[in-house]
């Protein structure tokens, strides 16, 4: 198992973890006792957690390992791309997070800077930004290695491949 | 990997391309962007991450790597999948644009229904390769 698919599926782990987390978090406010400050958490957060953190990067983390491989140089086409896209993806849901659960809006407000409200705007286009390419990334590096095992053709099922 | 297998996967990717196209447009929205109207391809970005990416990925895959049965069919009926492939893209790609568009319910239900039929065809193909490798 590559180094990559390794790192993928820890972070995917990670996500499901807090995933579940959040999710029971955010149900407990019902049960909180009256004047307790308690968290709000939304609903579309815990499920990019799950969809994109956990299932998605998941994927790509087994994908990258598993796919046939691109050429006997470079069995994994581009391992640097590799490493963009799980930077990238990590960054963007991280950033994601960090926008949705107003920590960076706190931080904004403690050191006071001009235009926070311009800047959490652009923050959530970074984001955004981050995870389509990582999206993108991972689709340029895989197109090529969804093909028949190398050397399948003869054996496969009507020459179909593996 | 078996021509289908790439259908399924290749499609699947195009699905996640477009999914996650348009959930950067709403998350760019939801940070104050100026296009309001992304919000209406909210539910076509559901449908095509978890049915047209998640799922269709799940089905490519499991097509290729179960175990296979003897000659001359080593993947068994392979039309069935193959119509179960057929029938999942034209149903997401109906649920999602009848939700964009808001066009009456039933075209929805059909698209549904359409999902609901190939993942029925898709167990009904997969079903008896889910078993020890060489029985």
């Amino acid at each position: 198992m590559p180094k990559l698919t390794r790192w993928s599926i820890k972070a995917a782990l990670a996500y499901l973890v807090a995933g579940a987390a959040l999710a029971m978090l955010g149900d407990a406010r019902a049960v909180a006792p009256d004047g307790v400050a308690w968290p709000v958490v939304r609903g579309p957060l815990v499920v990019h957690l799950l969809v994109v953190g956990w299932l998605t990067q998941l994927i790509f983390g087994v994908a990258y390992w598993m796919f046939p491989t691109y050429s006997a140089k470079r069995p994994y086409r581009s391992q640097s791309l590799g490493w963009f896209v799980f930077v990238a993806l990590n960054l963007g849901l991280l950033l994601r997070v960090a926008l949705e659960t107003g920590l960076v809006a706190k931080v904004l407000a403690a050191v006071a800077l001009a235009g926070s409200g311009a800047w959490m705007q652009w923050l959530f286009v970074l984001s955004a930004l981050l995870q389509l390419l990582a999206g993108i990334a991972f689709v340029v590096n895989t197109w090529g290695r969804v093909r028949p095992h190398p050397g399948a053709g003869a054996r496969g099922s009507g020459g179909e491949g593996r | 990997m078996p021509r289908l297998a790439r259908w399924f996967v290749k499609a699947s990717l195009l699905y996640l391309l477009a999914g996650f196209t348009i959930g950067a447009a709403i998350l760019i929205q939801a940070g104050g962007g100026p296009w309001p109207v992304v919000w209406r391809l909210r539910p076509a970005h559901i449908e095509l991450l978890v049915v047209g990416w998640a799922v269709q990925l799940a089905m490519g895959v499991a097509f290729w790597a179960s175990p296979r049965f003897r000659r001359p069919r080593p993947r068994g009926d392979v039309r069935v999948a193959a119509f179960a492939f057929v029938v999942l893209n034209t149903g997401v790609l109906l649920a999602a644009v009848a939700q964009t568009l808001l066009w009456p319910p039933p075209l929805l239900l059909l698209g549904r229904g359409a999902v609901l039929v190939a993942v029925v065809a898709f167990a009904v193909h997969l079903w008896p390769r889910i078993k020890p490798v060489g029985a």
